[in-house]
């Protein structure tokens, strides 16, 4: 039947505009496919735009996440205190690590909670994506707000824990100096790396579901293959010096004796501990500034061809 | 542009006189892919079974939910969108608001259209107060919009009427006040092409008075809004044309109350 369309349409336009297909009525009035990527540009100042709403989903989040449990906030610190404890026992005391090695609790607890850093946004980053398909099915905003978030919420968590750590590095014996300083540069470089890693992991976890699976896996190998509870170097003098390289640029392991020689720069120091200080490997601070420059552009970039499919299909 | 004419439904009669388009839809074609659909769809058997024969994952079934719609909106105008339960009205919608992707066909939208909705961006366990600032930054507005609009919001929820309910964590909200809250907060924004789902029926006879009367405000201000209702008497109050849809192919598309009528009485053209 025809009654639909007659006398007149109203989807028809008119007057001037008589005859023109719907194609040609959008691109004479400059009408915008709907959801489509913008440009790297463009996207990164939309983004900048929204960064209001990205600390304030980030704090939100944290002040949310431990409401049910009684101690609340406390369980931020106590958690990595814990896991020190344990790693103490088994590593520091049962395979004697700690033995002969320059203040071994200062090294240990710093690489815990380093480690952890980077370990929490690869966790968050992956599930940024699939944990909040609700919120981006109903809102338009640049969807790099959420794994950026969730490492501001590593960050800031992060930021407590350092107040713990620099309480336990100086029960430990080591007196405050000048390069503490250095724990700033060195923790914004493995933020930026921490973003970067958690944008690329959140687009393969949003496309595959199955990875979050294998994740705690990874991460463990990752974790001793860096060095958090023992001292890598000590170990890989008599490797193939393409082994030695690989794992010296480990960005875990790069970040890791970064804060350790900015915090307790003693368990370096020849002349306090001889044979038995640590040895810093060369380069450090390049393949700090490399890895967090480098990781944070690939993800982003990474992250943004993708755009237009999060939380599709 | 044409305001020679005093007659209300000017827009309606005058053949003469080019509008301006704000959404056009143009033969779009939506298809839903399901995972896990299939028999057997976890079981460690079949999944290894499909790894070896490299087949794509039997269990995705496609949902033809769209099938060839075209229409095209004009600034001022506002369409309701009827039809019965999974006919594709709201998927409709969420694909103009650019959040869902067309099979084949292009929807052209002048601007951002945007969903009135911002449920999924608060939580439970933050205070009322902390949830109106967090929705409204979600929603794009900047901390000196927020903070401008924060009073009305909390005044147009009704939260504080019956005591300081505001500095309170949403979770022990009554359902009513929930939903009142979450009204006030997505309705504070004004969008140029403006998409609500269902969101009328909520809270008590007062407040539900109070929304309509907002809509018709965002209406005023907004170029184009469409409305996905099942009640069918806030479709006449608010739109004066209508889209009749049902499995996904658009059966009817005219003046309301021709076709809220003959949907009333179940004659498909």
């Amino acid at each position: 039947m025809s009654t639909v369309s007659e006398p007149v349409s109203l989807s028809a336009p008119r007057g001037a505009d008589a005859g023109l297909t719907p194609k040609q009525l959008a691109d004479k009035y400059g009408l915008a496919v709907s959801g489509r990527r913008p440009g790297l540009v463009a996207y990164t100042k939309q983004l900048w735009a929204r960064r209001h709403f990205i600390w304030a989903f980030a704090t939100a989040r944290l002040v949310a996440q431990y409401t049910d449990a009684k101690l609340g906030q406390l369980w931020q610190v106590v958690t990595p205190l814990l896991n020190c404890a344990v790693f103490y026992l088994v590593f520091g005391v049962i395979l004697n690590n700690k033995d002969g090695f320059p203040k071994y609790v200062a090294w240990l607890c710093i690489g815990v909670f380093v480690f952890q850093f980077t370990q929490s946004a690869v966790q968050s980053g992956t599930r940024a994506i699939s944990d909040n398909l609700g919120l981006i099915r109903a809102l338009h905003f640049p969807r790099a707000s959420l794994p950026i978030a969730f490492t501001v919420i590593q960050l800031q968590q992060l930021l407590i824990s350092m107040v713990v750590l620099v309480v336990v590095v100086l029960v430990t014996g080591v007196k405050p100096s000048v390069t503490w300083v250095l724990v700033l540069p060195a923790l914004l470089l493995q933020s930026m790396f921490n973003t970067g890693v958690a944008l690329i992991m959140s687009r393969i976890g949003a496309k595959t579901s199955d990875i979050s699976q294998l994740i705690p896996f990874a991460m463990r190998a990752w974790m001793y293959l860096s060095g958090v509870m023992y001292s890598i170097q000590d170990k890989i003098d008599s490797w193939p010096p393409f082994w030695q390289t690989l794992m010296q640029i480990n960005p875990a392991s790069v970040y890791m004796d970064l804060i350790r020689h900015a915090l307790a720069p003693e368990i370096y120091n020849k002349h306090v501990y001889g044979a038995n200080a640590q040895e810093l490997p060369a380069h450090l601070w390049k393949y700090g500034i490399g890895w967090g420059l480098g990781m944070l552009l690939i993800g982003y970039v990474f992250f943004w061809k993708a755009e237009e499919e999060y939380g599709r299909g | 542009m044409a305001d020679t004419d005093l007659s209300k439904n000017l827009s309606i009669n005058d053949a003469d006189v080019a509008r301006e388009p704000t959404v056009v839809v143009d033969d779009v074609h939506i298809v839903y892919r399901v995972h896990g659909a299939g028999s057997g769809k976890g079981s460690a058997t079949s999944a290894i079974s499909r790894i070896i024969s490299r087949k794509r994952a039997s269990g995705v079934r496609e949902v033809h939910a769209v099938r060839g719609i075209s229409f095209t909106a004009y600034k001022g105008e506002a369409i309701g969108l009827i039809g019965s339960n999974g006919s594709g009205k709201s998927t409709m919608l969420a694909a103009i608001a650019g959040l869902l992707p067309t099979e084949k066909g292009g929807i052209y939208t002048n601007g951002q259209p945007s969903l009135l909705g911002v449920n999924a961006a608060l939580m439970n366990e933050l205070t009322g107060e902390r949830n109106v600032v967090l929705g409204c930054l979600a929603m794009g507005m900047s901390p000196a919009e927020v903070r401008a609009r924060y009073d009305d919001i909390v005044d147009f929820s009704g939260i504080n009427e019956k005591g300081d309910f505001i500095s309170l964590p949403m979770r022990t909200y009554s359902s009513g006040m929930g939903a009142r809250l979450r009204f006030s907060i997505a309705a504070a924004k004004t969008h140029d092409v403006l998409l609500i789902d269902e969101a009328l029926a909520t809270g008590d006879q007062a407040f539900q008075q109070r929304s309509k009367n907002r809509i018709t405000e965002l209406r005023k201000a907004a170029g184009t809004v469409f409305l996905v209702s099942h009640d069918n008497s806030s479709i006449r109050e608010v739109c004066e044309r209508t889209i009749w849809i049902e499995h996904g192919e658009l059966i009817m598309d005219g003046p309301t109350e021709e076709v809220v009528g003959r949907y009333e009485r179940g004659e498909r053209p």
